[in-house]
């Protein structure tokens, strides 16, 4: 009896211990754990010839896909306060669309052009058949292109259609 | 009846003892599990079969979404079954109930399998939908080293001559293993990952839409059963297999043991 008391008192001394220690470390090391930094980071940090990940929306109508030879394209990453030129040259996923999120690889040039290697589109959690997304825009709701959709409570509740009436 | 009083059967006394609850387990799961595995694969099949072919196209990435039908379940399984085998630890180190040391043997196995498919399945939605097959972010980092911890388990139970040990050495590493599934599920809200955060959750709509939805409940629910299935009929083998042991053991010593007196 008091043997497996003071098995389970080690045991739950041993997991407090181990809990803050990890706590402890995933602060530390919180700033490295992040996949991509924002356009509002980038800015504060400026050029510095490092290659980092930039994350956010692709800007509503700043899409250039480039014409002549080659595949690749010029859009701005904005995530609401600052925004960031991009020049990619490459092939672009298929989810890439404005107002798609999306994370690029590249380096920040001295002018502020962000030269990237590699676009990755970011999928929102969002997942809608097309019927929905095309009551929404009829409805006004959501423009895909301006950003992300507007909270599922709106047009995901049973009972409650997604058409204008809703 | 003290059993430590007399000479002969001490060990034998204390093997039945110690399998007095596995046999009830060996009688109850005998029963329960024909309906986990039929309900489990006829829930399986109707969600596959809604899933692939009759639930609607996701509006921007058409036919792929169809992968989180086999990767949500399988995703969920594996976190899932990671605690199993964490309960079981906690039960085997304080209770030192035998059938928990069994039942975290043969989790592991299961668990690491689950979680290959989770990392496969996400590996090829990954590709068409974020353009690349793997990215070193939070959440992926997270399931992957959740992996590790299962093959660790996997080779540390099976690592000593003397298996008591192993569970011993087994049933910590997965209680300090533990640590990693809040790191999981919160890798999404914690750090920018390219990894989507939650679709479900407990406090507010799913952002998933119900025709979509309906189909992943369905697998949910038959993968659940299958994995609680296999996760059973394998620590039932395991336990009838230490029983086939005990008894060679008893009458290897029975017929031995009088050699040893004289």
């Amino acid at each position: 009896m008091t043997r497996k008391k003071r098995r389970l008192l080690v045991l739950l001394v041993c997991g407090v211990g181990l809990c803050s220690a990890t706590a402890l470390i995933l602060s530390a090391f919180s700033d490295n754990l992040v996949f991509f930094v924002s356009p509002s980071d980038l800015a504060k940090s400026g050029p510095n010839g490092r290659q980092v990940r930039l994350g956010g929306l692709v800007e509503q109508g700043t899409v250039e896909k480039s014409t002549g030879g080659h595949a690749g394209a010029q859009f701005k990453v904005t995530d609401g306060n600052a925004s960031v030129e991009v020049v990619y040259k490459g092939i672009l996923p298929d989810l890439f669309r404005e107002g798609q999120g999306v994370v690029v690889l590249g380096v920040e040039q001295p002018n502020g052009e962000f030269r990237a290697s590699e676009v990755l589109a970011k999928h929102d959690a969002t997942y809608m058949p097309k019927e929905v997304v095309d009551a929404l825009k009829k409805s006004g709701r959501w423009n895909p292109a301006a950003g992300p959709p507007p909270p599922a409570s709106t047009w995901n509740l049973p009972g409650k259609p997604a058409g204008p009436s809703g | 009846m003290d059993a430590r009083s007399s000479v002969a059967p001490p060990r034998l006394g204390r093997t039945l003892h110690r399998f007095a609850n596995p046999g009830q387990f060996l009688r109850l799961s005998g029963r329960v599990l024909p309906w986990l595995f039929w309900a489990g694969a006829l829930l399986t099949a109707i969600g596959v079969v809604w899933g692939l072919f009759f639930s609607p196209d996701d509006w921007q990435q058409g036919d792929t979404v169809r992968i989180m039908y086999v990767h949500v379940p399988f995703a969920w399984l594996a976190s899932a079954g990671y605690l199993s085998l964490a309960i079981c630890s906690v039960l085997s180190l304080i209770w030192r109930h035998p059938l928990a040391d069994l039942a975290a043997v043969e989790i592991g196995p299961v668990g690491a399998g689950f979680t290959a498919v989770c990392l496969a399945t996400g590996s090829l939605w990954g590709r068409p939908t974020w353009g690349a097959w793997w990215v070193w972010d939070a959440r992926l980092t997270s399931v992957f080293v959740l992996f590790l911890l299962y093959l660790g388990h996997i080779a540390l139970v099976r690592a000593f001559d003397d298996p008591t040990r192993g569970y011993r050495a087994g049933a910590i590493l997965a209680l300090v293993g533990v640590i990693n599934l809040p790191i999981i599920k919160f890798s999404v809200d914690w750090w920018n990952t390219l990894h989507q955060p939650a679709s479900i959750t407990l406090m507010g709509a799913p952002t998933i839409a119900t025709s979509l939805l309906w189909p992943l409940l369905f697998t949910t629910l038959g993968f659940s059963l299958l994995f609680a299935g296999i996760t059973i009929a394998r620590t039932r083998a395991a336990v009838m297999e230490r029983r086939i042991r005990a008894l060679l053991m008893a009458k290897a010593s029975s017929s031995g043991g009088e050699e040893v007196l004289s």
